[in-house]
C-alpha cells in the first residue's frame, strides 16, 4: 500500500499528479463504503478541485508542501467552513461551520486534500462508532465487528485504504483504541501540542486530535504538519517544539523501557495481547533498549476518574445544542419545553447517559464526592507517571485489552463498554502522550495492538520505539 | 473526607434530567436510575485513596496568563451566521416565550 | 417604637460594569454600544461548536487599575468557572465568570466619611439582549423573544460590597463615588440609562434589638441613581410593613417598576440555585505579576475625592460645586483647563461657568465638554472679560449663549455686539444728567418722601439711568454718580 511520504515526494516531483491519486483512492471509497459505512460525507469534486489546484502549483515550478497532494479523512467532529459538521449526531445535522479548524488549516496548507468527514460515535462518547446517528462503522477486517471508537470511521478509512492519512481525536482512547482494533497506526499526542480550536468539544481538559496511519512514519509526517502553537487555543503550548520525523531512525540504544504491569497483566486483558507486549517489549531489548516492569498503582482508578471528569465538562460543552442558534429544533410551546424536545430528539442514549452523569456529578452537595475527588485521583496518576519517567524514557502497555468485538456484544452494558479504555485513559488524565500501533493478530484473525507511551512533549522518543516495533512486528 | 452519598435515588435522576434539559420519558428515568447507580458505585472506589496533601488537577498543562491584545478583527457575515438558525426574525434568532427568570 | 427605630436595614449592593475595551473579553469582535444586531459576533462569542476563548489583556489591566483605586488584595492566582445555566441569551448556556478565586477581593470605598468594605471583584461575560414582542415588552406575558448577541462576552466587572450599608442615601452614595472611581480611572463609561452600569441591591431589614439578619430581598432594574434610591426606600417601607404586620419575608428578587414606583415579584426559575460551577478548562489561571501592578500603580489618574478636595483649597469652591464637577464626564478636565489659561478673570467665574451654563448646555446636547464650540481657553477669556469689567456676569451669559452658537471667542463677540461696560465716567455722568432732568417730579418726590419712598425713588432713577446705558453702564459708577447728585 502506498505510504503518505511516497505520495507527497512524487506528487512534490511531478512523476504522479495529486488527480490521479485522488481519483485511485475515490474508487477504493466507491468500492467499500456503503459497506463499512466510515464516511459519513465525501467531498469527491471539491477533492478533485484541490487536486488539480495542487497539480498546477506543481506545474508553475513551486512547492505544494509536505503533504502534497495526500488524501486526510477528517474525524466529523472538526469544523471546515461550508463543510456539514455532524458529530454523528441529528442535533448538528446540517450544520455547516462558517469557519475552519485550525488542525484543517494547517493539513491543507501543507498541501493536503481534505477527502471527507468519518463516521465517529456520537460526539465521541464511544468505544465502538455504534453510538453514530447515522449506524455504525464496520471493520474492514471483518465487518462483522466493531472498528473501536470514537474515531472509528477514521481507523477503518486508513485500514481500508480510502485514504493514506486520517485525522482523529483521543480523549480516553479514541485514536488509539480503534487504530488497535482496525491494524494500524494512532496517535494521541501531548495535551496542547495540537491546536483544539475547531474540535467540538467532548470533554475540553481530555480532547487532543492525533493522526492515523499506515506507518510510523506517515503518523510523523502528518504529526509534525499539525503540531505547533495556536494564539486561538489558550490551552496550547507555547514553547519551540522538536519534530518527530527527524530522529525518528535513531534506534533505541540505551532507552530505558518500563512494561507497565497493571495494564499489561491486568485482569480482563487477553493472553494474546499481553503476549504481544511482551514481544514487542523484547524486540525493542533485541535493538539495545533496557526493559523493566514498572507498576502505576493509581491507574487502576483511572476509569472511575474518567467517567467523573469527561461527563461533567460533556454535560457543560453540550447545553449549547438548545435549538436556538443553529441545528436541530423541535418546537414547543415555550422556551424550556422547545429546549427538552429538541435535546431529548437530537441526542442518543449514550450522549444522554453522561450528560445526566455529568451533571449529577457536578451537581450541589456531590462535586466534591465525585468530580472533587476524580481531579484528585488525576493529580495521583501524574505523580505515578512522574515517579516511573524518573527512571524510563518510554513506557509499553497494551492499547485494548482485547481485539475487536461483535457488533452489539457491549451495547446492552456501559461498563463493559468502557472497560475498553482501561488502558488509554491514564494518559489522557495526565497529558501524556502515546500511541497505538500494530503487532499481529490475535487467535480470531483480528488485529492486536501494543501501546507505547511517553512524558509530556516526549513524542520523539516515543516515535523512535515504535519505528523498531514496527520493523519487529509480525 | 467526603462521606460517600447515598446510591442515586429516582427523583434525583427526574430533577438532574430537569437541570439538564433533557425531557426524558419515565421510563428512560428509570432505566438511568439503575445504569447511573452502577457507575457511581464503581467511582466509589476512588473513596478507599488518601487525598492528604493532594491537590486536584483541573488542568494538564501548568500554563498562566495566556492572553490576547485587545484588538478589533474581523467578524462573522451575519446572513452566513443567520442561515444557521432554525428560526429568524428582524435578524434577530427568535425563540418561543420564556417563562423562566434568567 | 416607630418603624424607622424598630428596623435597621442592611443593604448589599452588587455592581455590573461593563469595561470599555475595545473588544470583547474573549474574543476579538468590538465591544460597541448600539451596532445592527448579531453584526459584532464570531465562532467564539456565538458559542460555536469547536470556538476556544481567549482572554483580552485589557481586561486584566482595568481590573487591576480598580485594585490600586480602591485597595483591593489582588490574588496570585485567579481562575475562571462556568457557571451553568440555560438561557438563551446566553450563546453557550453557561456563563464564563470567576466563582472561588476571583481577581480582586477586599477592597473598601469612602463614602462620605464612612468607609464601605468591598468583598470582592471578579471578571465575567455579559449576555446578549433579548426583546420581547407582545404582552407589552413584559417578559413573561411576551408571546415570544427575539435575540441579538452583540453584546454576548463584553467584559464585565462585577463588583460585590458586603452588607454595610444602612440607608438609600448611603446606597445612592456608595453606587455614586463608585462611579466617579471607574470613570476616573477610564475603565467604564458608567451609563446607568444605557446599562454600561448596573445595580442590584440585596436588602433586608434586622431588629434593632437584635443581631441576626432578616430574610435577603435581591431587587433588580434601577436605572438611575434616583430610582435607586427610590427603590431602596420602598423596599425598606415595605418590608417593615410586612413584619409590623406579623408577616414573613419570602426571599425572592424583585423588579422595581419605576413608572409604576413599586417593586413587584419575579418568577423564580426551577433548580436554580444549582449553577454547577466547576473550573473553566478552556482558560488558564490570571496570576497578575509585580510589572504589571506597578506599571499601573505608575499610571494611575488622580482619584475623584483627592481631586475634590484639591480643588475646594485650590480654588475655594464649594464641595458640592467640586463634585458636580468631577462626577460629569471630562467637565473638571475643562474647568482646570480653563483656570490654567486665565489672566484677570477668577477660578469662581469659571467654575459657575462651567456648573451653570456649560453644563446645561452639555446635558441638553449629550455632548461632552470637549465638543463644545468654546474650547477652555475660550471659557477664560470669557471669565477674564468679567475680570476686568469689560462684561457684567449677565452680559457673560449672554456672551457665552452667542459663543456656543456662532463659534466665535468671546472678545469677538463683545466687539460686534458693541457690549463692552461703560466705565468712562463723563458719558455716563452725561447719562445720569439726562435721566434726572427728565424725572424733576420724581426727584421732588425723593426728597419729600420717607426712607422707604426715598428707596423707591432712587431705584427707579437707577433703573432708567441702566436702561439709557442699553444696560452697559458700570453699575458701581452709576450707583457713586447718581448717589452725588441725589445729595
Ligand atoms: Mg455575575
Ligand atoms: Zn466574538
Amino acid at each position: 500500500m502506498d505510504r503518505a511520504y511516497e505520495i507527497a515526494a512524487s506528487v512534490r516531483s511531478g512523476e504522479r499528479s495529486a488527480r490521479e491519486v485522488i481519483d485511485g483512492y475515490l474508487d477504493n471509497v466507491a468500492a467499500r463504503n456503503d459497506e463499512l459505512n466510515a464516511l459519513l460525507l465525501v467531498g469527491a469534486d471539491a477533492a478533485r478541485a484541490s487536486a488539480d489546484a495542487i497539480d498546477a502549483v506543481v506545474a508553475q515550478g513551486k512547492d505544494p508542501g509536505p503533504l502534497a497532494g495526500v488524501p486526510v479523512v477528517l474525524k466529523d467532529n472538526l469544523c471546515q467552513r461550508g463543510v456539514p459538521t455532524t458529530c454523528g449526531s441529528r442535533i448538528l445535522e446540517g450544520w455547516k461551520p462558517p469557519y475552519t479548524a485550525t488542525v484543517v488549516e494547517a493539513v491543507i496548507a501543507a498541501g493536503g486534500i481534505a477527502l471527507g468527514k468519518a463516521n465517529l460515535d456520537e460526539f465521541a462518547m464511544g468505544s465502538s462508532t455504534e453510538n453514530s446517528a447515522f449506524g455504525p462503522t464496520r471493520n474492514p477486517h471483518d465487518p462483522s465487528r466493531v472498528p473501536g471508537g470514537s474515531s472509528g470511521g477514521s481507523a477503518a478509512a486508513v485500514a481500508a485504504e480510502f485514504a493514506p492519512l486520517a485525522l482523529g481525536s483521543d480523549t480516553g482512547g479514541s485514536i488509539r483504541q480503534p487504530a488497535a482494533l482496525c491494524g494500524v497506526v494512532g496517535v494521541k499526542p501531548t495535551y496542547g501540542r495540537v491546536s483544539r480550536y475547531g474540535l467540538v468539544a467532548f470533554a475540553s481538559s481530555l480532547d487532543q486530535i492525533g493522526p492515523f496511519a499506515t506507518s510510523v512514519s506517515d503518523a510523523a509526517l502528518l504529526l509534525d504538519a499539525i503540531s505547533g502553537h495556536d494564539r486561538r487555543d489558550s490551552t496550547s503550548i507555547a514553547d519551540q517544539l522538536i519534530p518527530v520525523a527527524p530522529s525518528l531512525n535513531e534506534g533505541v540504544a540505551g532507552l530505558r523501557v518500563g512494561v507497565i504491569e497493571e495494564l499489561t497483566n491486568g485482569e480482563g486483558v487477553a493472553p494474546e495481547v499481553s503476549a504481544a507486549v511482551s514481544a514487542a517489549a523484547a524486540a525493542l531489548e533485541a535493538a539495545g533498549a533496557i526493559i523493566e516492569m514498572v507498576s502505576l498503582p493509581s491507574t487502576q482508578f483511572g476509569l472511575s476518574a474518567y467517567y467523573m471528569i469527561a461527563p461533567a465538562e460533556a454535560s457543560s460543552n453540550l447545553a449549547r445544542y438548545d435549538g436556538v442558534r443553529y441545528g436541530l429544533r423541535v418546537d414547543g410551546d415555550d422556551l424550556s419545553t422547545m429546549n427538552e424536545r429538541t435535546r431529548d430528539a437530537g441526542f442518543g442514549a449514550e450522549v444522554k447517559r453522561r450528560i445526566m452523569l455529568g451533571t449529577y456529578a457536578l451537581s450541589a452537595g456531590y462535586y466534591d464526592a465525585y468530580y472533587g475527588r476524580a481531579q484528585r485521583v488525576r493529580t495521583l496518576i501524574t505523580r505515578d507517571f512522574d515517579r516511573v519517567y524518573e527512571n524510563c524514557d518510554v513506557l509499553l502497555s497494551p492499547t485494548s485489552p482485547t481485539t475487536a468485538f461483535k457488533l452489539g456484544d457491549r451495547t446492552a452494558d456501559p461498563m463493559a463498554m468502557y472497560q475498553s479504555d482501561v488502558c488509554t485513559i491514564p494518559t489522557n488524565l495526565a497529558g501524556h502522550p502515546a500511541m497505538s500501533l500494530p503487532w499481529g493478530k490475535g487467535a480470531d484473525g483480528m488485529p492486536v495492538g501494543v501501546q507505547v507511551l511517553a512524558p509530556a512533549l516526549g513524542e520523539p522518543t516515543m516515535f523512535r520505539a515504535a519505528r523498531v516495533i514496527e520493523d519487529a512486528a509480525p | 473526607m467526603t462521606p460517600d452519598p447515598v446510591a442515586i435515588t429516582r427523583a434525583e435522576v427526574a430533577h438532574v434530567a430537569k437541570l439538564a434539559r433533557l425531557g426524558l420519558t419515565a421510563d428512560e428515568i428509570d432505566r438511568l436510575t439503575g445504569e447511573l447507580a452502577g457507575i457511581l458505585i464503581h467511582a466509589r472506589d476512588m473513596g478507599e485513596l488518601d487525598f492528604t496533601g493532594v491537590e486536584p488537577t483541573t488542568h494538564p498543562l501548568p500554563l498562566v496568563n495566556v492572553v490576547r491584545p485587545d484588538e478589533v478583527e474581523p467578524t462573522l457575515d451575519r446572513d452566513e451566521v443567520l442561515t444557521a438558525a432554525p428560526e429568524v426574525e428582524d435578524n434577530r434568532f427568535r425563540v418561543p416565550r420564556i417563562l423562566e427568570a434568567p | 417604637m416607630n418603624t424607622e427605630t424598630k428596623w435597621v436595614p442592611v443593604i448589599g449592593l452588587e455592581v455590573h460594569c461593563e469595561l470599555s475595551t475595545a473588544t470583547k473579553l474573549f474574543c476579538a469582535c468590538p465591544n460597541t454600544f448600539g451596532s445592527e444586531p448579531n453584526t459584532n459576533v464570531c465562532p467564539v462569542c456565538l458559542g460555536l461548536p469547536g470556538s476556544l476563548p481567549v482572554l483580552n489583556a485589557r481586561a486584566v489591566e482595568f481590573a487591576l487599575r480598580l485594585a490600586e483605586a480602591l485597595n483591593f488584595d489582588v490574588p496570585a492566582r485567579s481562575v475562571f468557572a462556568r457557571k451553568n445555566y440555560f438561557y438563551p441569551d446566553m450563546p453557550k448556556d453557561y456563563q464564563i465568570t470567576q466563582f472561588e478565586l476571583p481577581i480582586l477581593q477586599d477592597g473598601t470605598i469612602d463614602v462620605d466619611g464612612v468607609s464601605i468594605e468591598i468583598e470582592r471583584a471578579h471578571l465575567e461575560e455579559d449576555t446578549g439582549k433579548s426583546t420581547h414582542i407582545g404582552g407589552a415588552g413584559r417578559i413573561h406575558d411576551a408571546e415570544y423573544s427575539l435575540i441579538d448577541y452583540n453584546r454576548a462576552g463584553v467584559p464585565l466587572l462585577e463588583i460585590v460590597s458586603r452588607p454595610d450599608i444602612r440607608s438609600a442615601e448611603q446606597a445612592r452614595g456608595y453606587a455614586s463615588e463608585l462611579r466617579a472611581v471607574l470613570l476616573a480611572i477610564g475603565i467604564s463609561d458608567v451609563k446607568m440609562e444605557e446599562g454600561s452600569m448596573r445595580v442590584d441591591a440585596n436588602i433586608s431589614l434586622r431588629a434593632s434589638e437584635s443581631d441576626e439578619f432578616g430574610v435577603k430581598v435581591e431587587i433588580k432594574n434601577m436605572n438611575s441613581l434616583r430610582s435607586l434610591g427610590r427603590a431602596i426606600t420602598h423596599e425598606i417601607e415595605r418590608q417593615a410593613a410586612a413584619l409590623d404586620a406579623g408577616e414573613t419575608i419570602v426571599q425572592e428578587t424583585r423588579h422595581w417598576d419605576e413608572s409604576e414606583n413599586r417593586t413587584s415579584g419575579m418568577r423564580s426559575k426551577e433548580g436554580s440555585s444549582d449553577y454547577r460551577y466547576f473550573p473553566e478548562p478552556d482558560l488558564v489561571p490570571v496570576a497578575p505579576t509585580a510589572e504589571q501592578r506597578n506599571a499601573v500603580r505608575n499610571s494611575l489618574p488622580e482619584l475623584p475625592a483627592h481631586r475634590r478636595d484639591r480643588l475646594v483649597e485650590e480654588w475655594g469652591v464649594s464641595l458640592s460645586d467640586a463634585r458636580i464637577l468631577v462626577d460629569a464626564p471630562g467637565l473638571a478636565d475643562y474647568a482646570e483647563a480653563a483656570v490654567a489659561a486665565l489672566n484677570q478673570g477668577s477660578a469662581r467665574d469659571v467654575v459657575n461657568m462651567c456648573t451653570g451654563d456649560l453644563l446645561a448646555y452639555t446635558n441638553e446636547t449629550g455632548r461632552i465638554p470637549d465638543e463644545v464650540p468654546l474650547t477652555p481657553t475660550g471659557l477664560a477669556e470669557l471669565a477674564d472679560l468679567v475680570g476686568d469689567g469689560t462684561l457684567s456676569r449677565s452680559l457673560a451669559q449672554e456672551v457665552f449663549a452667542d459663543c456656543v452658537e456662532s463659534r466665535k471667542n468671546p472678545r469677538a463677540v463683545v466687539e460686534e455686539r458693541g457690549l463692552a461696560q461703560v466705565s468712562d465716567t463723563g458719558e455716563l455722568a452725561t447719562i445720569i444728567d439726562a435721566v434726572l432732568a427728565a424725572h424733576s417730579d420724581a426727584i421732588a418726590q425723593y426728597h419729600a418722601g420717607d426712607d422707604k419712598e426715598r428707596k423707591k425713588k432712587r431705584g427707579f432713577l437707577m433703573g432708567e439711568a441702566m436702561k439709557a446705558s442699553k444696560g452697559k453702564g458700570n453699575p458701581q459708577l452709576l450707583n457713586q454718580l447718581l448717589d452725588e447728585r441725589l445729595t
